[in-house]
């Protein structure tokens, strides 16, 4: 696989609920190591999108390829052995479980075979990384919380932190600022660059909050009505004429 | 000084538990062995129910399995160990059969599949007289024997079931804490993101079906030398129910919550004795006031108040967290 | 031809008395997401109070079947509401299922130590005569249940769709949220479904008693049954429970004469696993529906 070969390819996408056509053929493809944004008003198909490439719904054409392997009808976990990590969007941490059982179920199932699992170390070899992985970000002194009892920022740190455990090469960010406070806001997409930076890990975002996306994504694009209207880095976007119809005008 | 603390009162615990038959009459020695029996068979369904969010009402059927492989090999003359293998390995085949329901309901609708699937068995046991003696049970069957001494007498045996109940009670504790007690958890939690993070929710309910139903046969294959008499209602649903009883009155989810359930289930009546038939209504008001006021049973309980003694400062740290990013 | 007639018959007596406990089950699910594992229990309770008023009182049979009518709408729909249900809303899972299975054993165990472990015998409702269908002989008392239960059904149905409270129930168990805000009482709505479920089962208990003899224990297979049929009818509708009692009780009685007597529990059972593992949703009933 050279380096310029997309990590995740859409062709021709399409799925129609009844007479709506929620995504309308798309194809975008996702570079290696690149902050990708999909934005767009309520009802441009991206949670459609969204879910149709992670495999919870079944698009009616075209397909999805993941690292050049096409994976239409792969079930979750199954995606998430080939290096997907995901995020979502309501709070999605396992609330009864301490910060540090977490993040080790996040990243155990890629370690040895379901069998040796049973029988090897109860931290099936982990506990170092998953240290590495709270001090990252910033949970140190919540370790051995329960989940449940942190506040909805941290618990979002927690669901991020669990998203790259596995050592994923790419990660599907489901509106990561949403609900979030302005401080703790900062701090997670400082976090999530940084964590790009180190690891050249790639990142699809979808978000609402205009100011997020364009401080973190370095390229962008925009859905409206199931098609791909525009795409281009931040200040393209952000000027694009198209855009701020489909916005104003849907 | 912590660090010293569980190892040393699971040592008393142990003790306690070498100690307690001694001097006593039968009766008690019976009631014991019984304990630590249902213990095993709870302990079962609180790995599919409490660490896995599975629910089940057929524990009992998986007892009466265990029971009866285990009477019928031994009525043939083969050792109890024999009998005991086959009785867990037939329920571990079957409560994987049992979890491929769970795979498409959740839920209340679960919770018929395995009372239907409890009747069931009950009606075979019932009707199928060449296998089960049919009404009449079966009867005589003999006790193990270790090293060529014989366990006849109810204190060797009882002697017996510990040494089964704390060797279970190892593995048990193995597969709790491996990564596999943690994906259960996971899999009760939120079985949707355990699925994003790569585990096999599916495969894996499979496995607490089975492993908490294989408990179920390892039990009923020590009711059945410990009784030496069995019939189709010692399995009935009403001894499901009882089992998930003991699971949810001590505590799901806990290790020890399902040992003390048992405790509760098995020793209540006795020390409700006094009130005559009273007993089960006390018993059944007592479960409702608990679900009530504390539905994560007895260890939920214990730590609300320790919580409260010890006055705990609110866990969450908002604040100090917030400032710091 | 005439013996199939008459199992049939008689098996659709007996399904309509399911389905009026099943109907209830089905309604209390709806309005407060209860799983009442003590259902059984409360079509095997009314008949004992019928029958202290009958014995202890000396009341006459009307007045012992109404007494029996309001003392289980008070204690099996208000007191239930009030002492067990309420206090634990709104989480509905597990302890709710415990504590009804909890319930089903204090219902049955008080029957016994306050009334005897005996099967007591009860009163008929109706003529013990018989009459000829098409060549089937069938008691009366079947026929006159199965117009009894059937008209009751109506009279329900027609008070859900048709009144203005009726309406305000079933809004209350399709969507609460929605419904308080139109300015629907939902407590109120839900107390009356529990009333009504009451009443149900105190109507199906004064039905079956006859023929079963009032008895502690009747309530294990009648809940059985019950959760059967609800289950069979897609668990969220009156019209699934109805056809789901009927065809339960008939099938009951087919496989009794016709195929084995010693499985005859064994034909609902099974008929259960395979609904809920093929048709979750029931034989009549629609994907939607709510799901826990």
């Amino acid at each position: 696989m050279s380096a310029a070969s997309p990590v995740l390819s859409v062709r021709d996408l399409s799925k129609t609920f009844g007479a709506i056509k929620a995504v309308d053929g798309v194809s975008f493809d996702v570079r290696p190591g690149e902050i990708l944004g999909l934005i767009g008003p309520n009802g441009s198909g991206k949670s459609t999108l969204f879910n149709c490439i992670l495999g919870q719904l079944k698009p009616d054409t075209g397909h999805v390829e993941v690292n050049g392997r096409d994976v239409s009808g792969r079930r979750a976990c199954d995606l998430n052995k080939l290096g997907v990590g995901r995020t979502f969007q309501q709070l999605s941490v396992f609330p009864q479980m301490t910060v540090l059982d977490n993040i080790i179920v996040a990243g155990q199932e890629h370690r040895g075979t379901m069998l040796g699992r049973l029988f090897g170390a109860p931290d099936a070899g982990l506990a170092g990384e998953a240290d590495r992985m709270i001090d990252f970000f910033r949970l140190t002194h919540l370790r051995d919380q329960m989940a449940g009892s942190l506040s909805y920022g941290q618990q979002k740190l927690v669901d991020a932190a669990m998203a790259f455990m596995a050592g994923p090469s790419l990660v599907l960010l489901d509106e990561p600022a949403g609900g979030v406070n302005l401080t703790m806001l900062a701090g997670l997409k400082e976090r999530l660059s940084t964590y790009n930076r180190e690891h050249g890990t790639t990142f699809v975002v979808i978000e609402h909050n205009m100011e997020f996306v364009m401080s973190l994504c370095s390229r962008i694009i925009v859905l409206a009505e199931g098609r791909v209207i525009a795409e281009g880095g931040p200040e393209e976007i952000r000027s694009n004429q198209t855009v701020i119809d489909a916005y104003l005008g849907g | 000084m912590r660090a010293y603390l569980k190892p040393a009162l699971l040592l008393v615990g142990l003790a306690a538990l070498i100690v307690a038959p001694l001097g006593q009459g039968n009766y008690v020695i019976y009631l014991l062995s019984s304990w630590l029996i249902f213990s095993i068979a709870a302990m079962g369904l609180n790995l599919t129910l409490g660490y896995a969010g599975q629910i089940s009402l057929a524990q009992a059927s998986f007892m009466a399995i265990g029971a009866y492989s285990t009477a019928i090999l031994t009525l043939a003359g083969w050792p109890w160990v024999v009998g005991m293998l086959l009785g867990v390995v037939l329920c571990l085949v079957v409560g994987l059969l049992l979890g491929f329901p769970a795979l498409r309901v959740k839920g209340h609708f679960l919770a018929f599949v395995t009372l239907a699937f409890n009747s069931l068995v009950f009606l075979v046991s019932r009707n199928e007289e060449w296998l089960t003696g049919g009404i009449y049970g079966l009867s005589g069957m003999p006790r193990p024997s270790v090293l060529g001494f014989a366990m006849t007498k109810n204190l060797p045996f009882y002697y017996f079931t510990l040494f089964v109940f704390v060797v279970f009670c190892g593995l048990f504790y193995g597969i709790v804490r491996s990564p596999w007690g943690r994906a259960f958890k996971a899999l009760r939690e939120n079985p949707i993101r355990a699925e994003s993070l790569g585990i096999d929710t599916r495969r894996l309910t499979l496995m607490a079906f089975a492993i908490g139903s294989a408990c179920g046969g390892l039990a009923g294959a020590l009711v059945t030398p410990l009784v030496q008499y069995i019939d189709p209602t010692s399995f009935a649903l009403g001894h499901s129910l009882r089992i998930l009883l003991m699971v949810v009155v001590g505590g799901a989810g806990y290790f020890f919550g399902p040992i003390l359930g048992a405790a509760v289930v098995i020793l209540m009546p006795e020390f409700l004795r006094f009130t005559e038939g009273y007993y089960l209504m006390i018993y059944a008001v007592l479960v409702i006031v608990l679900m009530i006021y504390c539905p994560s049973g007895l260890i939920g309980l214990g730590r609300k108040l320790r919580d409260l003694v010890r006055r705990k400062p609110v866990d969450r740290g908002d604040l100090k967290a917030g400032a710091q990013l | 031809m005439s013996e199939f007639l008459q199992v049939v018959l008689s098996g659709l007596a007996t399904g309509s008395i399911y389905a009026l406990a099943a109907i209830g089950f089905t309604l209390v699910w709806q309005a407060a997401q209860t799983v009442n594992f003590a259902q059984g229990e409360f079509v095997m309770l009314p008949a004992f109070f019928v029958l202290i008023a009958l014995h202890w009182l000396g009341w006459p049979l009307w007045a012992a079947l109404a007494f029996g009518l309001v003392i289980s709408v008070l204690v099996l729909g208000y007191l239930f509401k009030r002492l067990i249900v309420q206090p634990m809303l709104p989480s509905t899972g597990l302890p709710l299922i415990i504590a009804t299975m909890a319930l089903s054993i204090l219902l049955k165990e008080g029957a016994k130590q306050f009334y005897g472990a005996e099967a007591q015998p009860y009163p008929p409702l109706f003529p013990q005569t018989t009459m000829s269908i098409g060549g089937a002989i069938v008691s009366m008392q079947d026929i006159l249940n199965l117009v009894v239960s059937l008209a009751v059904v109506v009279a329900l149905t027609l008070f859900l769709n048709r009144t203005r409270t009726g309406r305000c129930i079933q809004a209350t168990a399709q969507n609460p949220q929605v419904a308080e805000i139109l300015g629907v009482n939902t407590r109120r709505m839900v107390l009356y479904t529990f009333l009504i479920n009451a009443a149900l089962a105190a109507l199906a208990s004064m039905l079956i008693s006859p023929v079963y003899l009032a008895k502690f224990s009747n309530g294990e297979t009648l809940g059985i049954v019950a959760f059967i049929a609800a289950i069979v009818g897609g668990f969220n509708q009156i019209r699934g429970a109805l056809v789901g009692g009927l065809l339960i009780g008939v099938l009951d009685n087919l496989t009794a004469t016709y195929v084995t007597a010693s499985y005859r529990a064994a034909l609902p059972l099974v008929l259960l696993i395979i609904i809920i593992l093929w048709r979750p949703q029931g034989l009549l009933g629609t994907s939607e529906g709510r799901q826990v």
